[in-house]
């Protein structure tokens, strides 16, 4: 089955409301190709679940994130997302901060179709006080020394409607390589999800993806992606090696314009009030 | 500015640096570990983990800052020779170790409590904070797993406070209620500051002053401590970098001094 598809395509299945996974880590290997459009879409509300870059601060700054589930934000070579920042001083959004232990076991639950998993990451912390949804659960199992099991956090599976992911590689029926030096947690995005969308760096034959590095770096299978995308550039400006690095001179601008209305206006018009990832690549190459 | 404030071209017997004896006390809280995973966050306790490397604590695990387990970490500053990597540690896999309790952590705190409760996630209310910092991060799963020390650069009473507005790393008042089998990884062992080291070696966790840098008073200790500290008989002074200890951080570890940048020298 040839999956090839655009963007657009991808974005027009979001609905309002809609709970959608974004992979990669902070400013790394972000699918920010699809980021972009979600930003030309008239979709909101959303719920997004992510170890957040800047595809947080984008979507925070565009209105589209009603609750976010995350551990962290950071932009890596800059500790603090400034558009999230924004976004939370302000109260603008619902924040569902967890240990970044927790996110994986959600994810890891949802993917097994499992209701939670246990964990001691959280327990004694605030990230249960501010997260009343998050129950606990006893072990059935008597811990060393006691004749009571040991209560621990049920981390609840979070199930995601939408997951979108960025590779280095694939082949048009979604099978994708990643060929940086860590899968992050993409795998588990996808199996956590109805939907999956892959945007790859380049889309080779299938035979070919074993030219391109050990079988280890092929962790995204077929039946985990519904869609594939081919957005050279499209994790642009985070990092995605060895395809490329992180557009560090273009992120301290992204940056910069979190304190600054007309900075960010010249921002938006340049980079994003375009009408597709082509014109946005070009205005990049045009710096 | 003082005579490091800059590089560390000068000697290597001169009057260590207050950054160089922070340096050396993030070292000593490495000591007796063993092969474990040193993590850190920040300059000082980055220098002190490398330095207790390569001296007395030689089969700590360094990361190079992103997955890969390297036997030479690379300087803090100046040139980096060619990575020896011994592991592939991706983020994943961190999450499997540190659970696994094999790790000693050096983290920031923005504000810290006299139990250890940490918080470096935000500051006011979380539904709507004054200052949005790093968020949650691992430190609630760091913190009930394995050892963890936490770092100030500049200790001030709205860092050592009577209470955390969050708890991102869990305390000992905290760990106690949750009973022993929960808290057998729970072991917050030191916070180091740009003024003294401290511990937890009270009968109920209190947080103790354990030794205080060369030049610093009590009193400055107590006039920036937001809580009361447990300050027992004569307090030791956190000990100075040897001779080659100061050659090792001015030469191999931080060559451009950006230790004395993060911890000011006092004048």
């Amino acid at each position: 089955m040839d999956k090839r598809t655009t963007e657009r395509e991808a974005v027009s299945e979001l609905r309002d409301g809609m709970t959608i996974g974004i992979g990669g880590w902070g400013s790394r290997r972000k699918p920010m190709s699809i980021v972009r459009e979600i930003l030309r879409s008239s979709v909101k509300d959303l719920t997004v679940v992510t170890y957040g870059g800047p595809d947080v601060g984008l979507l925070c700054n565009a209105g589209k994130i009603k609750r976010l589930v995350y551990g962290f934000v950071s932009l890596d070579s800059i500790p603090l997302e400034p558009h999230f920042r924004k976004a939370r001083q302000a109260g603008a959004i619902q924040a569902a901060e967890l240990d970044e232990g927790m996110l994986q076991w959600g994810l890891l639950a949802a993917s097994h179709h499992l209701p939670f998993l246990p964990t001691r990451a959280g327990l004694g912390s605030d990230v249960l006080a501010i997260n009343p949804d998050i129950k606990m659960v006893r072990s059935p199992y008597p811990a060393l020394g006691s004749s009571q099991g040991e209560e621990l956090v049920a981390m609840p599976a979070l199930e995601l409607d939408v997951a979108f992911i960025h590779m280095n590689r694939g082949d048009v029926r979604g099978n994708g390589q990643y060929l940086g030096p860590d899968p992050y947690f993409d795998d588990m995005f996808c199996r956590a999800a109805k939907r999956r969308f892959m945007s790859v760096e380049k889309i080779i034959e299938t035979a070919a993806m074993a030219n391109e590095g050990p079988l280890q770096t092929r962790v995204i299978n077929r039946t985990m992606v519904d869609g594939v995308i081919e957005a050279p550039g499209g994790a642009h400006f985070t990092e995605c090696p060895p395809d490329y690095g992180r557009d560090e001179a273009f992120q301290s601008a992204y940056a910069a314009t979190a304190k600054d209305g007309a900075a960010w206006l010249e921002f938006k018009q340049t980079y994003l009030d375009l009408e597709n990832e082509a014109e946005y690549q070009k205005a990049v190459r045009k710096r | 500015m003082t005579q490091a404030a800059g590089s560390n071209s000068g000697s290597n017997t001169g009057k260590p640096t207050r950054g160089e004896i922070c340096a050396v006390a993030a070292a000593e809280a490495f000591r007796g570990n063993g092969e474990i995973l040193a993590s850190c966050f920040g300059t000082a306790p980055a220098v002190g983990a490398r330095l207790a490397k390569l001296t007395f604590e030689p089969d700590l695990l360094m990361t190079d800052g992103v997955c890969t387990v390297v036997d030479n970490p690379s300087p803090v500053s100046g040139p980096a020779p060619a990575p020896i990597v011994e592991a592939w540690l991706p983020f994943r896999t961190i999450f499997d170790h540190l659970w696994n309790g094999n790790r000693h952590v050096i983290m920031a705190a923005s504000q810290i409590d006299r139990f250890g409760n940490q918080n470096f996630a935000c500051i006011g209310p979380h539904a709507k904070p004054t200052a949005q910092l790093l968020g949650m991060r691992g430190a609630p799963g760091n913190s009930i797993s394995h050892i963890t020390s936490y770092w100030v650069a500049s200790q001030t009473k709205t860092v050592f406070v009577e209470k955390v507005d969050i708890v991102s790393g869990v305390g000992y008042d905290r760990a106690a209620k949750l009973g022993p089998a929960s808290t057998r990884g729970h072991d917050v062992r030191c916070v180091i500051s740009n003024l003294a080291v401290y511990d937890f070696q009270t009968p109920d966790h209190r947080m103790r002053l354990r030794s205080i840098h060369p030049g610093v008073g009590i009193d400055e200790v107590v006039a920036n401590t937001g809580f009361e500290l447990v300050i027992e008989g004569k307090i030791p002074e956190t000990r100075s970098p040897t001779d080659e200890e100061l050659r090792l951080i001015r030469e191999q570890i931080d060559p451009k001094g950006f230790l004395n940048k993060e911890v000011a020298n006092p004048s």
